[in-house]
């Protein structure tokens, strides 16, 4: 399968990942290695086989609903790279007005 | 060399326990060594010196006073810097984390603490354990103890380099597709990757969800076992974790009886592409074996041929999203805030900057495999080869209590030998993804030197979910019978590192 | 920038409107979705947040037991089959607020599917078709700063607290809900205050729309009349009370229609509806939307409530809306059109509430329906939201049928109740509103209203007892309204019988 410098560049944006045009033009053809050698899966599981998620099958591993103590403010912003009022400061962000 | 660096945890804890040595001197002879020894190595990212001494002598303290302790009580330990611990920073081998202080301890870590046992500091891994090599760390490649010129197997080469260094004689791996058991191999230790939920998660910073599992490191199965004792069990933090009785895997680790065990050599885990020395130590080991009371049979699992790539789809395809937090918003490295560059913009310029190229990599396939109209090719059909893989395993396990295979295809190889041929580097895990796609319960403990380079071989094991005991008496029945063989621990023939280059 | 929009009479001239709602619910679980952080409102930022709920590396969720009960318990309410076995998925998107950059929800395997709920506009009963209601969790706020007041548009930075994050989220979604024709806008309305009564009912969340524990995102379409298939849609987002919800989907019409009707085409479409001004605008356009790159939750397992389970949490479901409705009808002995007309204002809670304070239903519903209902369209609010508490109009009828107040005083009564002059036995005293019933000043003003008026008088002596009605208004504005006129009527005929 053929994977454009354009498609490495739209999968950057996507994850949020600022790659230079020759980091984009590098990674093309080492992603397309990848996938040429992972592509050998398609057609190895028939329709009917289930999907494993994990090795021990487990069900409702719940909590009940009860309080329990927080880290603290202090804790909370702690590894912040920026803090104002008690808040985690961060540049301005773009997006949707409400 | 001081013996105190060459004992056993297992002794170690022992003398500490009857006060024939303390903690205190115990550790430092461990800080002493890192000192010498680490500048050639770069086992270590973070030393953790006078937080450990503190620890060690409040071992010895409520040891006077006459608390009794677990069995590792004063024994020093190397933490993969992957997993959370409030006294260093967790980096993850990465610029994105570079200081970080994590506000909490990782259930394993407190789990330890609590056990009394003493942690020396955060050791060096592939970024965010993607690799096989430790050379994907932004700290720098750590080395082979056994030539210094070779990879210490990866991603937890820092763990593993430190054990046969001396620098530890305990340490704390993390695996997902082989991270533990493949740099064991390398560096001819022991390394235990646990049955997926025996061991919690909680803390241990995710590379892919359903496979990551931490376990025991270290230079002999007993010293396994007894760690594997302390971090395992049922964490409600962790929702993957299995709530029942952790196997007696000590008990397994002192008993190393294996007569009348049946033991399968998995047919697609050899041929082509192993190295001449692996299969030759691998196949003395399966004689050993049936001298040693075992039957053993060959079994075939034709589905593991095609785990590797299965692997490769599930593994990023996590990855990309639990990397998606690393965003500069709430902690770790923050680029391009001068109030020009809008959130977006920082958050692209932060992980442009702060992740190394294989972690990009591995987001952008992930990414990509997840995206829409490529969901079911690639994520939903390697959930399905995961029950194919897992079948094969129920099969097998229905004619064997174990199986056994070389733990990776070769030995160490050189220091930028694979770094541009990602294919290759990811060949280094072929032997050791079947059981994290199935997540069972393997080991990797060392077999001898491969006659062409003299370097360490490794045994993997592979026992059922929560059978993880069944590793441990079968690497304990090897362990006795080659030492016997050897008249001593494989480790006895290691070149001695130089002390010379000792750091300021 | 306001749109061109059509008139709403010639959109239904030429368009069937086809809409969608998803409704977001907070539970009122004690602590989060995923971890054991408290879920009180008005905390100090990010008081109530750990490494769980601010997505630190490492970090695991748990699932709350009580919010997968809750929402076992909202699909029964709403007709829903209960999955049997279902799971938790993660939506990957990057936002500030969302503390992981993927929300923990759920995607095919939702917990409840295939329900329905019915509302009644003007007597006619609507079926909403509903597709499915499913877990997730909510995000953190922002605080915009440097910008216009709050807005995000030309903000410096931004200050995020995320104590609301991970707090428990019920995502309700219909079907497409076709045939409504005109009354669409009024079926959307009724259809969230079907809810919120029902969740109210369900005692699973707070349901207070001011403060975002109910939310709406309204799906809108047109398709020309005759026509069957679907036209492009629009989310209108931010649409934060009832009212809102029928005045935002009124708008959404008569734009697209006039956009079509131009010769225009609709673009799918996220809008933001502005309560001020009674307009959407347009948010981002859905082509350029995230690929939210939805996979199951590695981190979780799945959840699969035992047929016991649900089937004991079917007993603890409330009476369902049509039925109690049915019952409350005949206990209060309201005609179908009363009826109606109560259900329309959202008086029934309110009136059943005053009924339990003590106060006969007939008089409840004069007091929500005629002088409260005035009121509160009047200031455009919601008629709960009027300032007069269940408790304080039975107090008010007490009043009333102890002859202390008549109607005329009642109404001022409630003028000093709703200016927070206290209870209405107080605003009677605080004002002197009480009605004379001494015979003896009443006696004399009917003698001073006699002597001002002797040819009235005479008439009433002459028989014609109808003029007396002169003589009591007389009477009643001597007394400034504060007697009872009844009785004032009563000497008028003893002193000239």
């Amino acid at each position: 399968m053929a994977l454009s410098v354009d498609d490495v560049a739209r999968l950057a944006r996507l994850s949020r990942i600022e790659l230079t045009d020759q980091e984009c033009a590098d990674l093309a053809p080492e992603l397309e290695v990848i996938l040429d050698s992972v592509a050998q899966v398609s057609g190895v599981a028939d329709e009917d086989v289930p999907p494993t998620s994990h090795a021990v099958p487990l069900t409702n591993v719940m909590r009940a609903d009860e309080v329990r103590p927080s880290m603290g403010v202090e804790a909370a912003l702690s590894g912040a790279p920026a803090a104002e009022q008690d808040r985690f400061r961060v540049p301005q962000i773009l997006g949707e007005d409400a | 060399m001081d013996e105190l660096l060459t004992t056993s945890a297992a002794q170690l804890g022992a003398a500490i326990a009857a006060r024939r040595t303390t903690s205190e001197e115990v550790t430092q002879a461990h800080l002493d060594r890192i000192d010498q020894v680490d500048g050639q190595i770069n086992a270590f990212l973070h030393v953790a010196s006078e937080h450990a001494l503190e620890q060690a002598r409040s071992v010895d303290r409520r040891i006077a006073d006459g608390e009794k302790l677990g069995p590792l009580a004063g024994v020093p330990l190397a933490l993969k810097d992957i997993v959370t611990w409030t006294k260093a920073p967790t980096t993850c081998a990465s610029k994105i984390l570079e200081g970080w202080i994590p506000p909490y301890d990782a259930t394993i870590t407190r789990r330890m603490v609590e056990a009394g046992i003493v942690i020396l500091g955060k050791t060096n891994l592939d970024e965010f354990a993607m690799g096989s090599s430790t050379e994907n760390s932004a700290y720098g490649a750590t080395r082979n103890p056994w030539d210094t010129d070779r990879i210490p197997g990866g991603s937890g080469g820092g763990s593993s380099a430190a054990l046969a260094a001396f620098e530890a004689p305990l340490a704390i791996g993390t695996d997902t597709g082989g991270s533990i058991r493949q740099p064991a191999s390398v560096t001819g230790t022991v390394g235990i990757k646990p049955t997926y939920g025996g061991v919690s998660r909680y803390g241990l910073v995710s590379l892919a969800s359903s496979l990551d599992q931490a376990g025991p490191c270290a230079r002999s199965v007993l010293d396994a076992a007894l760690l594997h004792e302390v971090i395992a069990g049922h964490d409600p933090a962790d929702s993957t974790s299995i709530d029942q009785p952790v196997p007696d895997v000590v008990d397994a680790a002192r008993c190393g009886d294996i007569s009348g065990m049946r033991i399968g050599v998995v047919r697609e885990l050899g041929g082509e592409g192993y190295a001449p020395g692996v299969e030759q130590r691998f196949a003395e080991t399966v004689e050993l074996l049936t001298r040693l009371g075992a039957e053993v049979v060959e079994v075939s699992c034709p589905n593991f041929d095609h785990a590797l790539a299965a692997y490769y789809l599930i593994q990023p395809s996590e990855t990309s999203s639990n990397l998606a937090k690393f965003d500069a918003m709430r902690f770790g490295l923050r680029v391009g805030d001068d109030g020009k560059h809008s959130a977006e913009e920082v958050m692209a310029m932060t992980r442009g900057a702060g992740f190394g190229r294989e972690v990009k990599r591995r987001i952008i396939l992930g990414t990509y495999a997840l995206s829409s109209g490529y969901y079911d090719a690639y994520y939903g059909t390697a959930q399905k080869i995961r029950t194919l893989i897992t079948a094969d395993f129920t099969a097998a396990f229905e004619q064997c209590d174990v199986l056994v295979s070389p733990t990776t295809p070769t030995t160490a190889f050189r220091i930028g030998e694979r770094v541009n041929d990602p294919v290759a580097m990811y060949k280094a895990d072929l032997c050791t993804i079947p059981s994290s796609m199935a997540g069972n319960a393997a080991a990797s403990f060392p077999i001898g030197l491969a006659p062409e380079d003299g370097l360490p071989v490794g045994l993997q094991v592979m026992a059922p979910p929560m059978a993880d005991d069944r590793l441990y008496r079968v690497g304990a029945a090897v362990e006795a019978a080659l030492q016997e063989q050897w008249g001593g621990p494989l480790w006895r023939t290691l070149p001695e590192l130089s002390t010379e280059g000792a750091q300021a | 920038m306001s749109e061109a929009v059509l008139d709403f009479d010639e959109v239904m001239a030429n368009f069937d409107p086809v809409l969608g709602l998803e409704v977001h619910v907070e539970l009122n679980t004690a602590s989060k979705m995923f971890c054991g952080c408290a879920t009180t409102f008005g905390g100090e930022a990010n008081s109530q947040t750990c490494p769980v709920c601010l997505g630190l590396p490492g970090a695991l969720p748990v699932v709350n037991a009580s919010a997968v009960e809750s929402a076992i318990r909202i699909g029964l309410a709403l007709n829903c089959s209960i999955a049997e076995h279902c799971r938790f998925a993660r939506k990957n998107y990057f936002y500030p607020d969302q503390p992981k950059n993927y929300q923990i929800s759920q995607y095919d395997e939702p917990i409840a599917f295939d329900g329905f709920a019915e509302v009644e506009v003007d007597g006619e009963v609507f079926r909403i078709e509903i597709e499915r209601a499913h877990m997730e969790e909510d995000t953190g706020k922002s605080l915009h700063i440097g910008g216009a007041t709050g807005r995000i548009h030309g903000a410096s930075h931004s200050l995020l607290d995320y104590n609301r994050a991970g707090v428990p989220l019920i995502e309700i979604v219909t079907k497409p809900i076709v045939g409504a024709g005109e009354k669409a806008p009024q079926v959307a309305r009724a259809y969230v205050a079907m809810l919120r009564d029902l969740l109210r009912a369900l005692g699973v969340s707070d349901v207070r729309m001011e403060q975002g524990s109910l939310r709406c995102d309204a799906n809108v379409s047109l398709m020309p009349k005759g026509t069957t298939s679907f036209g492009t849609r629009t989310e209108t987002k931010n649409v934060n009370s009832l009212r809102s919800v029928e005045r935002a989907i009124r708008y959404e019409m008569t734009r697209q229609a006039a956009v079509l009707t131009s010769g225009g085409t609709v673009d799918l479409q996220t809008r933001h509806w502005h309560e001020d001004t009674g307009i959407t605008t347009a948010g981002r356009n859905k082509e350029e939307a995230e690929d939210y790159r939805y996979f199951p939750e590695p981190d979780l397992v799945p959840v699969a409530p035992s047929r016991e389970w649900v089937d004991q949490l079917r007993t603890t479901l409330p009476e369902p809306p049509a039925e109690r409705r049915k019952r409350l009808q005949s206990d209060w002995g309201f005609s179908d059109a009363e009826m109606r007309d109560v259900v329309s204002v959202g008086a029934v809670e309110l009136i059943e509430q005053t009924v339990a304070e003590g106060c006969t239903a007939q008089a409840a519903r004069k007091w929500w329906m005629g002088e409260l209902v005035r009121r509160a369209n009047e200031q455009q609010i919601e008629l709960a939201e009027v300032g007069m508490s269940p408790a304080q109009v039975a107090q008010l009828q007490g009043l009333v049928d102890a002859k202390v107040v008549n109607d005329k005083l009642a109404r001022q009564v409630i003028d000093g109740v709703l200016a927070g002059e206290g209870e209405p036995q107080q605003v009677v005293e605080a004002r002197g509103l009480a009605v004379v019933s001494d015979d003896g000043a009443l006696t004399a003003a009917v003698d001073e209203a006699i002597a001002a008026n002797p040819d009235v008088a005479d008439k009433i002596r002459g028989g014609k007892v109808q003029a007396a009605g002169a003589l009591i208004g007389q009477v009643m504005k001597a007394m400034r309204g504060q007697a009872d006129a009844a009785r004032v009527r009563e000497i008028i005929l003893e002193r000239l019988g």
